[in-house]
């Protein structure tokens, strides 16, 4: 095959990637927009298509299937367009369909009403079989995408020996070996909840659940923020004539976020019972810990904004925060992704902590601020980079780039009214995950303003989602094309030092964090194992 | 590995930062005793109806004047759905659940807790203020989760 023939067949791969993820945050944003008012009690849900089985295909799609299927797409791009070779895209492809019949199967038992278990499948609320596999294939669909970006470090190291790896390569490869360690939790749960949804076993080890999910949930948190960090650090410098500001850093970065992803989701188990405090208190220094790795980024990231002002001849806060291409959807997507973060950032270091976060454990404080991690830096730096992508891969300019540009400007608001909104009505008690906030009757606290003002931002960010489908699926109608499907990513700055090799050992590394992850739940383990619990029978309640 | 200068400002202060903020937790928790629940007493789900004092859930009053309320939350609703309490007490609330898991919150104060099946979790808290209190389930447990509420009544 020739080249070109080569990166016209990569392109297909990436190109089926990225418009399913397109067609998950489509579907995701209709359910997402009616949550919002059904719970502001504007609208209720029939009786045939229950609130929590709309919730449930919300989370699915959006926090597993969206983001899963961008950095598959994403990271397969960077690979191929980094390391060239004469390559089959056998894999790819097959990850991608693995992985679409994973979703289909998951969504046609959640359509039929037969997994209304919401995203989070909590035992001993007991799906159908179905649902449980299908989760299994779409991970496993996962694990085919990450051999194929590991097969490439391995091609590379052998073609180029001593050679560090390409940055984008390096950080794509650590985010999957996280993943890869962090999926061993869902399939270690699956082993117990799928013989049991069967009828093979009579119970289920409730507490044993949680903590492999949790296990997993926390990770797969962190698999959408280094998602979102690869952008950033090799993509949209080229946005504004930027370079990573250190390579060693940013390798750096990666290695700790790999490290320390995994053994912290106890965080997300604070008000159970059946976990010792001490264990608690545990992840909650090591959540603390992989904080680190996002100061870093917050430096690196402003950092290489302010070198490439100087060079521009603009120095000073202002002035270089005014340099940039706020313009530029691709930017502006990264750019207002990164000021929702600060909001993210902040709100994680209170729910993080231990004696805190009882004050809003379940309430739609935590609903606003996941909306302002995945939904603000990840999805909309995810949006961004897929105008980036698109003209790359597929040939055409894009369609109504004016569109696209106010597609990130009213994520960015209606984001900050949604989520604003709902820390403010989370500090007053509401609880999430619920049909509607009435309690008629009953002595609740004045939230329904803050409810409508946040359905009013869904709204607003419904708005933006259509606004980006239209341009995702105009551009390969519309027939304008462009030359040029080279894409650059960004340089290290020339005055950094040579990357220690030390930070170049990517299995090595990857060993090291299974060791953390299993060290961290190795205690807890231990002492769920030495008290045994009742095992729950588990029934369908919907 | 060569750090540059401002970077290294800036990690100090962050990692400094990160100490503060988890000294303040550690404090809480050895010198005033703030930690979440963790409940270690386990309960056969399949006896909760049978098992005291579980089979007639409610308010206790103890010797030194203040409560124990045990809570069973099922589907979809509290056992007591409300409780009488004069201001100023102390309750400590013990709650499992024979079914799903279930959330147990108490709007305007810190008790906030999962109920989960085979265990009994618990937190205490003084209610200074009369009032009427919400109480909540705030976990999804199925389709009549939004009806799942009480009322902790001070007087
Ligand atoms: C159109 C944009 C969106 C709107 C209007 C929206 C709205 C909502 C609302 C109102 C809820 C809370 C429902 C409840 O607790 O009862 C929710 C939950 C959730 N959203 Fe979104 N959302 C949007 C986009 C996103 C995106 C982009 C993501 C992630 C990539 C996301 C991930 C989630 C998750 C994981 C939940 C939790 C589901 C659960 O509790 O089981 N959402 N969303
Ligand atoms: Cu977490
Ligand atoms: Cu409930």
């Amino acid at each position: 095959m020739t080249a070109m023939q080569t990166m016209r067949a990569e392109n297909r791969v990436v190109i089926a990637h990225l418009y399913t993820s397109t067609a998950a945050i489509c579907l995701g944003a209709i359910f997402g927009v009616f949550q919002g008012f059904s719970r502001a009690g504007v609208v209720s849900a029939p009786a045939w298509f229950d609130y929590y089985r709309i919730l449930t295909l919300h989370g699915v799609l959006m926090a597993l299937v969206f983001t899963t299927f961008f950095i598959t797409g994403l990271s397969l791009f960077v690979t191929y367009r980094s390391i060239p070779r004469d390559r089959k895209t056998t894999a790819g492809w097959l990850g991608w369909t693995v992985m679409l019949v994973g979703t289909a199967m998951a969504a046609v038992t959640i359509l039929m009403g037969d997994a209304t278990v919401l995203y989070t499948f909590y035992a001993p609320l007991k799906a159908s079989p179905f649902f449980y596999l299908g989760a299994t294939i779409l991970v496993a669909g996962t694990w085919i995408v990450a051999y194929e970006v590991l097969e490439n470090v391995a091609y590379f190291r052998k073609q180029h020996p001593g050679e560090p790896l390409p940055l984008p390569v390096f950080l794509a490869a650590s985010t999957f070996l996280m993943w890869i360690i962090a999926t061993i939790g869902v399939v270690a749960e699956m082993c117990l909840l799928i013989p049991w949804s069967m009828g093979w076993t009579p119970g289920i080890d409730v507490m044993m659940t949680r903590l492999f999910f949790w296990y997993f949930g926390h990770p797969l948190v962190y698999f959408w923020i280094m998602g979102a960090y690869i952008v950033w650090y090799t993509i949209v410098p080229t946005r504004y004539g930027g370079k990573v500001f250190s390579d060693a850093l940013t390798r750096l970065t990666f290695i700790m976020l790999l490290l320390l992803s995994t053994p912290v989701g106890i965080h997300h188990e604070f008000m159970e019972p059946g976990i010792s405090t001490k264990w608690k208190m545990l992840h909650t220094v090591l959540t603390y810990g992989v904080a680190v790795p996002s100061f870093l980024t917050a430096f690196a990231v402003f950092a290489s904004f302010e070198m490439a002002a100087r060079r521009a001849g603009r120095t000073g806060f202002i002035d270089t925060v005014k340099s940039l291409p706020w313009g530029d959807p691709v930017f502006s997507g990264a750019g207002y992704g990164m000021l929702l973060f600060i909001l993210g950032g902040f709100g994680g270091l209170i729910n993080a902590s231990y004696s805190m976060d009882m004050l809003v454990h379940n309430t739609v404080w935590i609903v606003g601020h996941f909306h302002v991690t995945v939904g603000g830096p990840a999805a909309l730096t995810f949006l961004g980079c897929a105008y980036w992508m698109i003209p790359r891969l597929t040939g055409r300019a894009l369609w109504k780039p004016g569109w696209a540009l106010w597609q990130t400007r009213l994520w960015f608001v209606g984001m900050l009214i949604m989520s604003l909104s709902l820390h403010y009505a989370g500090l007053l008690g509401a609880p999430r995950r619920t049909a509607n906030v009435s309690y008629v009757g009953m002595p609740i606290p004045n939230w329904e303003p803050a409810m409508m003002l946040s359905a009013a931002g869904g709204f607003i960010l419904f708005i933006s989602i259509m606004l980006f489908v239209a341009v995702a699926v105009g551009t390969l109608f519309a027939n304008q094309k462009t030359e040029d499907m080279t894409a650059e990513f960004a340089e290290p700055e020339p005055e950094s030092v040579p990357t220690p090799a030390m930070l170049q050992h990517l299995w090595r590394w990857g060993a090291v964090a299974l060791l953390f992850a299993l060290l961290a739940y190795a205690g807890p383990m231990h002492e769920m194992l030495t008290h045994p619990a009742y095992l729950a029978p588990g029934m369908r309640t919907w | 590995m060569h750090i540059h200068k401002y970077e290294r400002w800036w990690l100090t202060f962050g990692i400094g930062m990160l100490f503060i903020f988890l000294a303040t937790i550690a404090f809480a928790a050895f010198a005033d005793g703030i930690n979440p629940p963790s409940g270690m007493q386990q309960l056969d789900p399949a006896k909760v109806a049978s098992t005291p004092p579980f089979d007639h859930p409610g308010l206790h009053k103890l010797h030194d004047g203040s409560y124990e309320a045990y809570f069973v939350a099922h589907i979809f609703a509290f056992a007591p759905s409300s409780i009488t309490v004069p201001a100023g007490s102390t309750v400590t609330f013990y709650v499992t659940s024979p079914d799903v898991i279930h959330g147990f919150a108490i709007t305007q104060t810190a008790v906030n807790m999962m109920a989960i099946p085979g265990w009994v979790n618990m937190m205490s808290h003084t209610f200074r203020t009369p009032g009427t209190y919400f109480l909540v389930c705030n976990e999804y447990c199925g389709i009549g989760h939004q009806d799942m509420a009480g009322k902790i009544v001070v007087q």
